[in-house]
This record gives C-alpha cells, sequence and structure tokens, in this order.
C-alpha cells in the first residue's frame, strides 16, 4: 500500500500557534470534563461516600476489566444550561469480563442521579449506541427519577427508555440492572425491563410509590424494605435475580453475568497489520488551524491516524476537494472520505457517492473527517446539477449500512454537514475536536445574508436601510451563531458523541471500530455501483 | 557383583543413588508410590515398580512389597536410601533372606545401634564418651523413673529408644514436666516407630552436633572420612550440614574420628556408617547414636575428600576391600549443604504442600544439586518435605558459604513456600561466619530477623514491578484492539489500583494518566521512575532511582518476582473481594495440610477452653487442635486418619449461651 509523507513542519510558526491554540481549547474542555467528574461537589460527594457509597465512575472503574480502555460518552452533555454539565448519568463503552459493553450509571451526587432532559437525550442514546452496535448494557442505578420541574419536558418522551431497553432485550442484545439506591417509581421500570436485575442489601430501593405515597393511594402503612428493598424483591417478588451484599458484591455478580452471557461479536475481527502511524500523532496538534477559514491537507490527519500511515488513495485527481482512499485503523480495514478543500463540488459529490458503494459492495466500514463548509452554490453550479449531485452523495450516505464513523475536525457547515454524514445522518458513532464548529453556515455569511435580505426588503418596500441598527444587528447574530456553532453547544446537545483529543483521535477510532464490530458489518445489496 | 540394584527409596536419594549406579554400570529399579509416579528419579532409573498406595506404612515401609519387587525385577541388591526402612534390621534379614544383597550394616549391627539403650552399652563398653541416661519402658513415669531422672539432670531430653529424626523426642526443663514430655513422646514413637520405649538423657546446653563419617569393609578395615557439624537445626532437624567442623580444634578432631573407629570397630561395623557427638563449649564430646546407613548430609563429605560414598557402599557390598583412596583420604577445601524444604519459617515451620510451578536452582561452578523434584511436580503431605540439597564446596569456608548462598538466592521456587531465605538468611549471618554454630542458633537468631537479612531491602518496589508487569503483560484478554493504550481514558485518568499482599502487608499500585505525563504511587507514595522494560517474563524498570531487575511470573493468584537481591511471592488481592464461604460461627480450620490423628470429642460434647479435640498429624509433628473456647461440640466433620487440606473445617465448637439461644 501506499505510504503517507509528510510536509509538516513543528518549527514552523503557524504550526505552533496551531498548537498552542488547541491546547488551550483542550484546557477549557478538561476544565469543564473536571466539573462532571466532580459530580454535585464536595459537600454531596462526602455525604455520599459517608453513606458508605461509591460514586458512578467508581462503579465504573469496578466494574470494568482491568486495564481496559473506558471510552466515555457525551460528558459535556447539558454544558451550558441550566443543568450540571455530564447531565448526572455516565455513559461510556467499557470491556466487562471480556466483552464490550455500553455502560450507563446515574451519578447520586447530582440532584439524586435525578433525569432531566438531558440525561434522557444521554441515556437514550446510549441506548440506540447499544441497539445498532448490538452492545449489551449494564445500567448501574441510583437515581431519583424524574427531575419534576422539568417533567413536561420529560415525561412523554422518558417512555421511550423502557421501550428501548425492552426492544434490545427482544433483538437479543442482553441488558442488566445493577440497582444501588433508589430507582423508583417509573425508575422501577429500569431493573423490570432489563434482563437481568441485581440489587444491594439495604441500599436498593425499588417500588412504584413509596410509604407517603403509598399511604395517600390507599391508606396503607408500610416501609421502604417491604415495598422494594433487595431481600423482598430476592425473595417475594422475584424481581432481584441476584441479590448483592454490598456494593462490590453487586459489581462482582455484574461481572458475572456479563461473563456467563457466552457473547460472540458478529463482526469480523482486525484483519490487518495494527502497526503505529510512521508519524507522531502530538503532532495533530498544530495541523488543525484553529481558523477555520485556513484549509488543511487531511492526509496530515491520517498519517497520524491510520495503520503504519498507508493509504490507498482513491480517484487522487479527481474531485480533489474531497480525499477518498482505503487505509486501516488498529487493523479494521476502512474507507476514509475526508474533505480537504472545504467546498464540496460536483466531481466531490459524485466520486464521494461512489466511494461510499465501493464501500458497501465490500462491507467496508466508513470514517468521515469533516471540515466542510457546504456543496457550492453559484449559477454555474447550479445550472450544472450541483442539487442532484449533493443529493446522490447524500442519498449514499443514508442508505448505506456499513458502519460510519464521523469526526469533525473542523467547520461543519451546510448541507456538508449532511453528505458527510453528520448526527442526522446515523453515524454510529460521532466525535468531535475542540475545534469543530457546527452551524447550517459560518457566522459571518449567516450575518451576511440576513443583512442582505433585509436590505432588499427594505428597498423593495421602499423603506429607508438603517446602516447602524444592520451593523449591530449583523453582529448580534454573529456572536448568536458563533456561539450556537461552538463544539461546547453542540456536545451539550448531544450533536455529537464527545469531544476529544485530536491526539487519541486513532484510539477513539479503535475502540469505536471495535464496537461497532460487535454487530454484522454488511453493506447495501441490490445495485451495482453506478459509475457517475 | 551387583549387576541390578533395587532402590528402596523415593525421591532426591533414590535419584542420588541412581547416578552412581548408572556411572557404574549397574542397573536400576526403583520404586513409587502412587503420588511419586511422576518424580523425575522414576524416569532416571532403568525400570520402576509401582507400590500401591500414597502413605509410608503402605508403600516405602512394606518390607514384603519391597523384596517382592526386587525378585521380581531379578534385581540381587537393594540400597535402602536414608529414612524409611534404611535402620530397620529386619528389612536387611528379609533381603538377605531372599537371597539379595543388603548395602548397607549387617542386620544384627543395626539391630544393636538401634536399641539407643543398647548402642550406649556398646560405646560405654569400647571406651567411647557416653552420656548417662534412663529407659522409660510403657510412657509412665513412676517414682523410680523419677528418681533415676533426677540422677540424669535437668534439663533432659526425651527420646524414642527405637527412632530418629526428631520424631518422639521432648526438652523437658524440670522434674514437674517430665511426665506430661514422657507421655507425648512415647504416644509419637508408638505411631511412628511401633514401639512406645523411651529413655531421658542429660541434654548438652548449646551443644554443637558433630559427626564422623565411618566406613568398613568385610575385610575388618574400617577408617573414618572426617568430620560433619550438623548444629544448625530446627527442631532437632537439621538445616546446615558443613565439613570441616568451625567449632573444635584438630586435636578434638582427631580424638572424635579415632573413637568413631573404634566405635565401629568394637561392634564389627561393615559400610557406610555415621557416628554422632554432641559437644559442648568445652570440646568435651559424647556419643548420641550411630546411624547404620549413608545419611543425607553425605555430599559434603563427598565435596571434600573427592570420594563417591555411594559407589563406596556398592563396592563393600560387592566385597571388596576399601582401597587406599579410601583408607588414606584427606580433605580439601569446605563444603556446606542446605537443606530446601517446603515449609515457612515465618509460620512456625508449616509445612507447604502443592505443585512446584517452577522449582529451578542454577547450576554454578563448585555447587551440586541434589534434587527429588522439578517443575511440575506435586508436593505432597506424605512424606518429608524437603524438596533438595543444594551443597558448594569452596577452598575456604566463606567461599563455600558464599557460593551456597548464591546459588540459593538465584533459586525459583515457585507453588509452594519454601525455607530458602532462611538459609540465606544464616548463611549471610555475622555469627554463622565467626562459625558459632551451636544448636541454638536459630533460637538465638529469629527465624524473622535471618529471612529479612536475604531480602531486597525494599522489595515493597516489587508490587510496582509486578503492576507493571500486570498492565503490560497480564491482562484479561480484551475483545478490542491490542494496540489500545493500556487502561486507556478519555476523560479524567484511570483510577484502578493495584493491591498485592507482600509478607501479610497490604500494598496499594496505582499508575495513572497519560499524553507523556504518567503518575505512580505505592501507598500513596509517589514513585519516581524511568526506563521500564517488561516482557512476559521480565521487567527491568529504574524506580525510585535504583533499578530493579527480575524475572517474573504468576501462578494463579501469586505473581513470583524473583529479583536481584531477593525474591518475593505477591498474592493479589481480588479488586472485588472473594466472596465469603457461609461458615459456622466456631468453625475449628486446619492450620496447615495433614492427617487427623485421635479425635477426641465427638457431637454434644462439652470441652473446655483449651481441651485437645483431636491432633493433626503433619512433616512429623502433631498439631493439637484445642477448643478456643468453653462451649459444646456442635459437629466433627472429619475422622481419624483423614487427609485434609489447609484451611478445612475439623469441627465447631458453640459456645453455650448461642446454644441457648
Amino acid at each position: 500500500m501506499a505510504v503517507l509523507t509528510t510536509s509538516v513542519r513543528p518549527t514552523d510558526e503557524r504550526f505552533a500557534a496551531n498548537r498552542d491554540g488547541l491546547r488551550s481549547l483542550l484546557e477549557e474542555t478538561d476544565a469543564q470534563v473536571e466539573l462532571a467528574r466532580q459530580g454535585g461537589g464536595a459537600r454531596y460527594l462526602e455525604r455520599h461516600r459517608s453513606r458508605g457509597r461509591l460514586t458512578a465512575r467508581e462503579r465504573i472503574e469496578l466494574l470494568i476489566d482491568a486495564d481496559s480502555a473506558l471510552l466515555e460518552l457525551s460528558p459535556l452533555a447539558a454544558w451550558g444550561t441550566e443543568f450540571h454539565v455530564g447531565a448526572s448519568l455516565v455513559t461510556g463503552i467499557g470491556v466487562v469480563s471480556g466483552v464490550e459493553c455500553v455502560l450507563t450509571a446515574s451519578d447520586p451526587t447530582v440532584r439524586g442521579g435525578s433525569i432531566n432532559p438531558y440525561t434522557l437525550r444521554k441515556n437514550l442514546r446510549a441506548l440506540e449506541i447499544a441497539r445498532v452496535n448490538r452492545l449489551p448494557i449494564v445500567n448501574l442505578v441510583e437515581s431519583g427519577g424524574a427531575d419534576l420541574p422539568t417533567q413536561g419536558e420529560l415525561f412523554v418522551p422518558a417512555g421511550r427508555i423502557f421501550h428501548d431497553l425492552t426492544e434490545l432485550s427482544g433483538l437479543g442484545i442482553p441488558s442488566i440492572a445493577l440497582v444501588f439506591g433508589n430507582s423508583t417509581a417509573g425508575g422501577a421500570y429500569v431493573p423490570g425491563m432489563c434482563d437481568y436485575a441485581v440489587m444491594v442489601d439495604q441500599h436498593a430501593k425499588v417500588f412504584l410509590g413509596g410509604p407517603p405515597l403509598v399511604k395517600m393511594a390507599t391508606g396503607e402503612e408500610s416501609n421502604d424494605e417491604e415495598l422494594g428493598g433487595a431481600s423482598m424483591h430476592s425473595r417475594v417478588s422475584g424481581l432481584c435475580d441476584y441479590f448483592a451484599r454490598d456494593e462490590h458484591d453487586a459489581i462482582r455478580l455484574g461481572r458475572q453475568i456479563v461473563a456467563s452471557l457466552n457473547w460472540r461479536k458478529l463482526g469480523p475481527g482486525p484483519s490487518r497489520s495494527a502497526d503505529e502511524p510512521l508519524f507522531d500523532p502530538e503532532e495533530l496538534l498544530g495541523i488543525a488551524p484553529v481558523d477555520l477559514r485556513v484549509p488543511f491537507d487531511p492526509r496530515e490527519v491520517l498519517a497520524r491516524v491510520v495503520d503504519g500511515s498507508r493509504f490507498d488513495e482513491y480517484k487522487a485527481n479527481y474531485g480533489t476537494s474531497l480525499v477518498t482512499g482505503w487505509a486501516s485503523i488498529h487493523g479494521y480495514p476502512v474507507g476514509v472520505l475526508a474533505n480537504a478543500q472545504g467546498v464540496l463540488f460536483m466531481d466531490e459529490a459524485k466520486k464521494a457517492t461512489e466511494f461510499i458503494m465501493l464501500a458497501n459492495q465490500t462491507d467496508t466500514p466508513l470514517v468521515f473527517l469533516q471540515n466542510t463548509t457546504g456543496y457550492m452554490v453559484g449559477r454555474d453550479y447550479e445550472q450544472a446539477g450541483i442539487i442532484k449531485d449533493g443529493a446522490k452523495m447524500i442519498n449514499a450516505v443514508t442508505n448505506s449500512t456499513v458502519p460510519h464513523l464521523t469526526v469533525m475536525m473542523g467547520a461543519s457547515y451546510g448541507a456538508g454537514n449532511y453528505g458527510m454524514c453528520g448526527r442526522a445522518y446515523g453515524p454510529r458513532f460521532l466525535f468531535s475536536w475542540p475545534n469543530a464548529k457546527m452551524a447550517v453556515m459560518g457566522p459571518e455569511q449567516l450575518a451576511g445574508v440576513l443583512s442582505i435580505v433585509a436590505r432588499q426588503s427594505a428597498l423593495a418596500a421602499g423603506r429607508p436601510f438603517d446602516e447602524a441598527a444592520d451593523t449591530a444587528q449583523r453582529e448580534a447574530v454573529e456572536a448568536q451563531i458563533e456561539r450556537e456553532s461552538h463544539a461546547f453547544f453542540n456536545a451539550a446537545r448531544l450533536y455529537d458523541d464527545g469531544i476529544i483529543d485530536p491526539r487519541d483521535t486513532r484510539t477513539v477510532l479503535g475502540v469505536a471500530l471495535s464496537a461497532v464490530h460487535s454487530n454484522v458489518v454488511e453493506g447495501r445489496r441490490g445495485y451495482g455501483v453506478f459509475r457517475m | 557383583m551387583i549387576r541390578r540394584l533395587l532402590v528402596a527409596n523415593r525421591a532426591e536419594i533414590a535419584e542420588r543413588v541412581i547416578r552412581t549406579a548408572r556411572a557404574r554400570g549397574t542397573e536400576t529399579v526403583a520404586v513409587f508410590s502412587d503420588v511419586d509416579a511422576q518424580l523425575p528419579y522414576v524416569a532416571a532409573a532403568d525400570a520402576a515398580v509401582r507400590l500401591a498406595g500414597a502413605s509410608a506404612t503402605d508403600t516405602y515401609l512394606r518390607s514384603d512389597l519391597l523384596v517382592d519387587a526386587a525378585l521380581r525385577m531379578g534385581a540381587d541388591a537393594v540400597h535402602p536410601g536414608y529414612g524409611f526402612l534404611s535402620e530397620r534390621a529386619e528389612f536387611a534379614k528379609a533381603c538377605v533372606h531372599a537371597g539379595l544383597t543388603f548395602v548397607g550394616p549387617p542386620a544384627a549391627v543395626i539391630e544393636s545401634m538401634g536399641s539407643k539403650i543398647e548402642a550406649k552399652r556398646l560405646m560405654r563398653a569400647a571406651g567411647v564418651p557416653v552420656l548417662e541416661g534412663v529407659t522409660v519402658a510403657d510412657g509412665a513415669v513412676t517414682d523410680d523413673v523419677a528418681t533415676l531422672a533426677d540422677k540424669v539432670g535437668y534439663p533432659l531430653l526425651v527420646k524414642a529408644t527405637f527412632g530418629g529424626g526428631g520424631r518422639g523426642m521432648r526438652v523437658v526443663e524440670a522434674r514437674g514436666g517430665l511426665a506430661d514430655a514422657v507421655a507425648a513422646a512415647s504416644r509419637e514413637a508408638e505411631a511412628a516407630f511401633g514401639s512406645g520405649e523411651v529413655f531421658l538423657e542429660r541434654l548438652v546446653v548449646a551443644p554443637r552436633h558433630v559427626e564422623v563419617q565411618v566406613i568398613g569393609d568385610v575385610h575388618g578395615t574400617v577408617v573414618h572420612l572426617f568430620e560433619r557439624e550438623c548444629s544448625i537445626q530446627r527442631r532437632h532437624q537439621k538445616l546446615l550440614e558443613e565439613s570441616p567442623s568451625p567449632g573444635i580444634t584438630s586435636a578434638t578432631r582427631d580424638a572424635m574420628c579415632d573413637a568413631a573407629v573404634a566405635a565401629a570397630r568394637a561392634i564389627g561395623y561393615v559400610n557406610a556408617g555415621t557416628v554422632e557427638f554432641v559437644v559442648g563449649a568445652d570440646e568435651q564430646f559424647f556419643f548420641l547414636e550411630v546411624n547404620t546407613r549413608l545419611q543425607v548430609e553425605h555430599p559434603v563429605t563427598e565435596l571434600v575428600t573427592g570420594l563417591d560414598l555411594v559407589e563406596l557402599q556398592l563396592q563393600v557390598a560387592e566385597g571388596l576391600a576399601l582401597s587406599d583412596e579410601v583408607t588414606a583420604a584427606r580433605t580439601r577445601g569446605h563444603a556446606i549443604e542446605a537443606r530446601l524444604y517446603a515449609e515457612d519459617p515465618d509460620d512456625e515451620y508449616l509445612p507447604s504442600s502443592g505443585r512446584l510451578e517452577r522449582f529451578e536452582i542454577p547450576r554454578s561452578e563448585g555447587v551440586r544439586v541434589d534434587a527429588g523434584y522439578a517443575t511440575g511436580t506435586v508436593v505432597g503431605t506424605d512424606y518429608d518435605a524437603m524438596l533438595a540439597k543444594v551443597i558448594a564446596w569452596a577452598p575456604t569456608r566463606l567461599g563455600a558459604a558464599r557460593r551456597l548462598a548464591a546459588a540459593l538466592r538465584g533459586a525459583r521456587l515457585h507453588g509452594v513456600t519454601t525455607n530458602r531465605d532462611l538459609l540465606v538468611g544464616v548463611l549471610a549471618d555475622d555469627e554463622f561466619e565467626a562459625g558459632g554454630t551451636d544448636t541454638a542458633f536459630l533460637e538465638r537468631h529469629p527465624p524473622h530477623t535471618l529471612c529479612s537479612a536475604a531480602r531486597d531491602p525494599d522489595d515493597e518496589l516489587y508490587c510496582v514491578v509486578a503492576a507493571i508487569w500486570q498492565r503490560l503483560e497480564d491482562r484479561p484478554r480484551s475483545p478490542q484492539p491490542s494496540g489500545i493504550p493500556v487502561a486507556w481514558r478519555n476523560v479524567g485518568p484511570a483510577s484502578q489500583p493495584k493491591t498485592f499482599v507482600l509478607r501479610g502487608t497490604e500494598h496499594v499500585v496505582d499508575i495513572s494518566g497519560a499524553h507523556g505525563a504518567r503518575r505512580l504511587t505505592l501507598d500513596d507514595r509517589p514513585i519516581e521512575f524511568g526506563r521500564v522494560e517488561v516482557t512476559a517474563t521480565t521487567a527491568d524498570a529504574v524506580l525510585d532511582g535504583r533499578t530493579v531487575r527480575a524475572s517474573i511470573e504468576r501462578v494463579g493468584e501469586t505473581i513470583y518476582v524473583d529479583g536481584t537481591f531477593g525474591s518475593v511471592a505477591l498474592t493479589i488481592v481480588p479488586r472485588l473481594g472473594v466472596p465469603a464461604i457461609e461458615e459456622a460461627p466456631g468453625s475449628l480450620h486446619a492450620p496447615l495440610p495433614g492427617a487427623v490423628r485421635r479425635v477426641a470429642v465427638s457431637p454434644d460434647d462439652v470441652v473446655a477452653e483449651g481441651d485437645t479435640l483431636m491432633i493433626l498429624e503433619a512433616m512429623k509433628m502433631e498439631h493439637a487442635i484445642r477448643a478456643p473456647r468453653d462451649g459444646i461440640v456442635s459437629s466433627v466433620l472429619v475422622a481419624d486418619g483423614d487427609q485434609v487440606d489447609r484451611g478445612a473445617i475439623l469441627a465447631v465448637v458453640t459456645a453455650p449461651e448461642l446454644e441457648a439461644t
């Protein structure tokens, strides 16, 4: 295979500027992640510990195999909202007893682990990842249930949690609930809908209505243990399958259950030599410009991500604004589509369409490296049918059935976001570098468009145009779009699965590729590959 | 001429005899019990015969089976080795009766030396100095016996009349302890040797144990092959033996050797034997006993004289006269032998059993290894726990000690606990170096102190090495690509500390961080680390500013780290704990693997604190299982003769108040 070379010079001024810019973005990200990790803060943490309980992340660390990798998902969910960053839930992909699983763990130090609209989105995304990738799910439950003030946004869609859990079961994907504490009212259906339920003695509380509610409803006097204790559910109701003496015992039982699943991945294992890239991944920090107007060569990224920096480029001299080709990551063969000059023209769209079909023909997963400002506009392009060509590409992406993994390396504007497999196109995983921006178009363009439209409207109506107001308006709009296209903003809304350190790109893709191969990897069949 | 030799013994000594026989062209037949089938000596022999069963009484102590085996395989001679039947006159007789040559002295000599009283009488008559003693036939101490004991004087020693090896032996400090000691010794003697007769003798305080190797041929020639000192003992079990003795003058040596030859001549001794003496600080020596066989520690004599004692035994048995080489033997340099036992000196010398996952002792210049076991073989509880003898020779005593210590230190002994550290500790001790090797050496130097001297001074760092090794080489099977970094996290550092137990203390190693900012702590203390190179079997690291080089192996839940300055066995503490087996309160556990003897209680018996409920016999020792409190025996889970593993529940004693509720 062809081996990539590099023209990156770490001594370059621009390289240094990029690196410094990315470092400061990473520091900002780390600061937010740290807030999420601290959960409800020192006071709540102490109270939690004083009750002899482990934190959500401690539970996960004990649940997963020693020295195995853990890919946490959506750590910045709910960032910048009225809710605590992280959305009182930890989700991720970890290895339990030799099986890759989706893990969810409520963080009881944040408002008792209660569920807000962002928690719900994060939880549903974890369930989706379990479903599409055929990964068993382990739920580490200790949640006070719905955040009642937001029930209006929550109540109706939250039913989906239980729906998805039991749907997994129907699809042959095992679900496990380890109940460490409260799991009441609606939450009681989590162990209820899971295939396996483990409950911790004296801590687990699983009932539809607690003593006060029961008293109000029927006048009956009751206590927590008889309504929903681990002992009762183990001996009487049968809702609990494994009685745990303490938290460690529950985690041990969880590991034991997973070990007994006899789980086999359905996709092929790595088949290529998984040697490290020839070039230092550290240099990725200096490659992606913080100023998104400056294009960069995605081959420089590939040279630091793919196995042995080997890349067989497809249609290298055609539609050169999009780089396509074959490579492997951690031994898994992949097809790569990466924006080179941002804009997608007709040739690029057609090239992408063919390439996606080729990958489907050979059941090869696709990796999309986004840095796009969208499809080309202009008279010539419209007349030449840019819409039809863009539609081909979006059609191909949509109907492709091989796993897609998307990484936002920079800009993601306009329909380019769709054609390059943005969130709405169901990539199995989507991660962003901290410098990534995502919006319908760039802030300046958007503000400019609004301004032109307003000017035309004033002209048509014969109204005078207020230049000062327009300037102020443009600035305001620009600021708003800038804010809304920020990586944190998108991460907060689950528009990606997390912001990653560019240097971790190879590892993240390796973990993700391994996870997607838990399911069958099969391309779309029917027609042959159309020569566009 | 002996054409085909049956070796009526097992393990190390069987292999030793076979080695010489093979070298001289004599064919060999081994015998093996069911638990010994895999030991190397069985394969080393030209042929081998199974002795059905496991216990010594069913196998190696069965004179009839051994003679049958010899006849069946067409052997013309029998070598008894040491222990087992080697000093049983009946066995020698049975061999001769069956037309087999017995490689040892005549039955009559064995018989006369087998009775310590008779032996003493003969020695006294031959002018050899003896300690006076009193015989107690039936284990009962009458007033007469007590009076006679006073004449012997305290402290005195109670010994089995027909026995050896420390069995049926008790020290009595004063008259008050006499009756109990005699009763216990008599009972042990009865069980072990078939006779409960014991005798009492004066105990020489802080004595040395020096013995003289003698050999006589059928033509009346008897010579000595110099002395061995075997004073370093634990519970009357020799641990280290050397020649020459560092504790006597050459005048004493000459006198002892002459006395030994006189003694042997007096009884018409033929073949190899050993005359044992006890030597006081004033170099006065007294006859102890004659061992009418090859001694465990014979290699030290071989290394200083250059003679092959087994070869000489066979020549004598063939009727040959002792050659000039023997009669004019001289010693050269110094030799020390260490007995490597499967036992824990840090824990009351409790025997250890199990599979030897690795058993490697480096062969280097001047070092000889007589081993009975090999990697992959199993150390059981049926026989003596000696794994091997390591013997070193050098021109000087200190040279021999250094070579021996180096060989022991370099040994890789995985799967069972051994006394290696104790042996190394003794060899490195100043008093040992100065020759202060009386039999109280191990009382003055507690095993714990000696063992720690044999260790790397900061071997806690071995926990760090083990943790690093586990991360890189001992990870659980993963469904993810192997190139994914160990313990990788995209959010925050990993927190999966590893806990190991080193000599009863837990140590926690935590490794975290990424992108060149790794952090390593040992029990919350940051450990600076430099180069770390790890392979599947080794580690080479700079930790805390010093090198740590080691070979590493995991066996079950134990990681063995064999470092340049010491070896450790680290027990992995499971992250989630092990679910405890539900057991009744008041359960009594076996402190060591062994055989249950004399169950003295049955369910519903009322017992008082300290009452002996049963005896657990293991490795020549009787361990009393006592009631931990006043109470009622609610169940007895074992019966006489049962073999139990360490930790097995033997009985349950409930407190009366518990019973009442």
